[in-house]
């Protein structure tokens, strides 16, 4: 079937290492798998009108922020999309704080003025979830633009979906950012999607990393993004080089999401058949690392169930927390629309 | 005093801010080597090196939203817009990400940057180059909006908008560049939110800014000739509007003209009535006129650009129709 080459593993069967530090696996396995019910509780919640206006999950696409924002310094920056309750919570957004934002409750983590779409958080420089497509591209570089102007060595991180490859702001953020040596690193979720628009039919280009050929001395790499290894190894060196040799990287790491573009829409049927989900599904980031460690003897059946139990308290307990949280008070509504300060 | 350009006035304002904090820098298309498409950035490049005057490559939506990202986590980006024409195309970037991000941030994220450039017709430069977006850019909560229309004033303000914490959208002219004015030798500085009675008189007020604060002053020095007395009130900040000076000054002369660049509709001037007639409807001895660019594309052809633009003439005789002598 046409879609199987092009799927998250390039026809390669999922190949999780488990040679790893099994302390670490425990790690990227716990990680991915809080927001993997994260967003689960997101959608009912949703359902239940709890959450308001657009929506966007996650899930099938965990191991893409677990692998890459897990090995930054409290110092660098994450900057993405409207899809963006993952990375917030792997960067450390605590999930009440995100799960209140979503709720619109005064306890979020944008005091409920930004909803599921901007979360910001400057405790771990989390400079947004951006919602108009592209947008946010040139922002990173700006961001990579002053840490090279202060002379620091830290890096900005910038996920994009798919669609992004082929919006004008994309484009100019790479030249600058290439042109004049900026360390970030752009991230390309590839879901295979644009909302209903299959990349195939939007990009004439198969191979999305290889817009990075058009800016010299930008590296453009394909990355597994089913499995969180892969995305962590193919990372580490794109930061390092980011970090002492201040070089962008373009990463397009291939990946799908298991539930639709968002709240709005059918998982499977309209554009994407129910066989292509179940083939994605069958390579999924969480549940992969989690039968290879079992398999591995590195993960007794008992301990994912703690895993699972912890998780699932820890998820009720955001939910409760935002649930309790009120709304901001009317008089929030004239606040930080500007500062009164100079400097 | 000194007698300098507005261009100067501009160049030192930059010159001064860049000298007193280095977080300032400034980008833009031809910033640098170029001296400045205007020559406004003449010498900075030589002053104050490559990492502080940054020449971009043609890309108004990239470079505005580098501005905006670096100033998120603490620089002070100047972005120069060669005219704000060319800045349609970085829209985006003060409106979705400039203006909004300290709100949708839940006050977390401010975004001190300036965004400066030409606004206006200039002379024959035709549809695409001759437009006026004040009132385009007031309509945006999270924003202010400055135009001066002398040196003065266009140093003063520069420096205030480059030191507010805020996105500050800061509109030279074309026009203007070249024209003089006295200039304290000393730093000085003009708040923003502040409007300035340029000239004081009793009959009637004109409301104004940018570039039509000269055309306001030429019409109130031809009608002090035929004993017409005018309140010229220069807005200088557009938003937020000094609604105040507004009042005082049409309470007193109980007559208004709102005399403004761009089109009518929706325009600057709509809005200064609104306000005259929710506060000033009882002291109103006539309806307020607007004075202001046809509701045409910017023609080409000479004669057909000189009566689609706002002028001295169209606004005598609006004055003339307020004070029920036309």
């Amino acid at each position: 079937m046409a879609s199987k080459k092009k799927t998250a593993a390039k026809g390669t069967p999922c190949t999780v290492r488990t040679a790893g530090d099994p302390a670490l696996d425990r790690e990227l396995l716990h990680s991915m798998l809080l927001q993997r019910r994260f967003e689960e509780k997101t959608g009912e919640a949703y359902a239940l009108g709890k959450i308001g206006g657009f929506c966007h999950l996650y899930i099938g696409q965990e191991a893409v922020s677990t692998g890459i924002i897990g090995q930054l310094r409290p110092d660098d920056y994450v900057i993405g999309t409207y899809r963006d309750h993952g990375q917030a919570l792997v960067r450390g957004i605590t999930p009440r704080a995100v799960m209140a934002e979503l709720f619109g409750r005064i306890d979020g983590c944008s005091r409920g003025k930004g909803g599921s779409m901007h979360l910001f958080d400057r405790n771990t420089n989390f400079l947004g979830g951006h919602g108009i497509v592209g947008s946010h591209v040139p922002l990173a570089a700006g961001v990579g633009f002053a840490i090279k102007y202060r002379g620091g060595d830290q890096v900005c991180i910038c996920f994009m979906g798919d669609s992004v490859v082929n919006i004008g702001a994309f484009h100019e953020a790479l030249n600058m950012a290439a042109l004049w040596k900026l360390p970030v690193l752009f991230v390309i979720e590839n879901n295979r999607y644009g909302m209903g628009t299959s990349v195939e039919r939007a990009a004439a280009v198969d191979d999305l990393s290889k817009r990075a050929d058009g800016y010299t001395g930008m590296d453009g790499i394909v990355i597994d993004g089913m499995d969180v290894h892969a995305v962590r190894d193919a990372a580490c060196k794109a930061i390092e080089r980011a970090r002492t040799e201040s070089r962008p990287s373009l990463l397009e790491v291939r990946t799908y999401r298991f539930r639709g573009h968002s709240m709005s829409d059918a998982v499977s049927g309209t554009y994407r058949s129910k066989d292509e989900l179940d083939e994605y599904q069958s390579y999924d980031p969480v549940f992969s690392l989690r039968d290879a460690m079992v398999v591995a003897g590195t993960l007794m059946v008992p301990e994912w169930e703690a895993m699972e139990k912890e998780v699932a308290a820890i998820v009720q307990d955001a939910w409760d927390f935002a649930d309790a949280s009120p709304e901001p008070p009317a008089a929030a509504l004239y606040e930080d629309v500007l500062v009164d300060t100079t400097s | 005093m000194s007698i300098i350009t507005y261009r100067e006035a501009l160049n030192q304002a930059l010159r001064e801010e860049m000298s007193r904090d280095d977080r300032v820098y400034l980008m833009g298309e031809e910033v640098g080597v170029y001296n400045g498409a205007y020559k406004v950035s003449k010498g900075l490049l030589e002053e104050f090196g490559e990492n502080r005057v940054v020449d971009s490559p043609i890309a108004e939506l990239g470079f505005a939203g580098i501005g905006v990202g670096s100033a998120m986590v603490g620089l002070r980006p100047v972005i120069e817009f060669m005219t704000w024409n060319f800045a349609l195309l970085a829209i985006d970037q003060v409106v979705n990400s400039a203006a909004k991000m300290l709100y949708m941030s839940g006050g977390q994220y401010n975004v001190p940057i300036v965004f400066r450039g030409p606004n206006g017709a200039a002379l024959q430069l035709g549809a695409q180059h001759s437009q006026a977006f004040e009132s385009w850019l007031a309509h945006i909560p999270g924003i202010k909006v400055c135009s001066p229309g002398t040196p003065y004033d266009a140093k003063g303000l520069l420096k205030s908008a480059i030191r507010d914490d805020n996105p500050v959208v800061f509109l030279e002219g074309e026009m203007l560049y070249n024209t003089k004015g006295e200039v304290p030798d000393g730093e000085y500085l003009i708040p923003l939110g502040k409007a300035d009675l340029k000239r004081a008189g009793s009959d009637c007020t004109i409301v104004t800014s940018g570039k039509m604060v000269l055309v306001a002053m030429q019409v109130a020095d031809q009608l002090a000739k035929d004993g017409i007395h005018l309140d010229v009130l220069d807005l200088l900040t557009i938003r937020p509007m000094d609604v105040e000076a507004i009042y005082a000054s049409v309470r007193k002369t109980q007559r208004a003209v709102v005399l403004e660049e761009g089109w009518e509709i929706c325009g600057i001037g709509a809005q200064v009535v609104d306000f005259i007639q929710r506060e000033c409807f009882d002291h109103l001895d006539a309806p307020v006129l607007r004075v202001h660019q046809a509701d045409v594309p910017m023609p080409y052809a000479k004669g057909l650009e000189k009566i689609a633009k706002p002028d001295a003439a169209k606004t005598i005789a609006a004055v003339k129709q307020v004070m029920y002598r036309a």
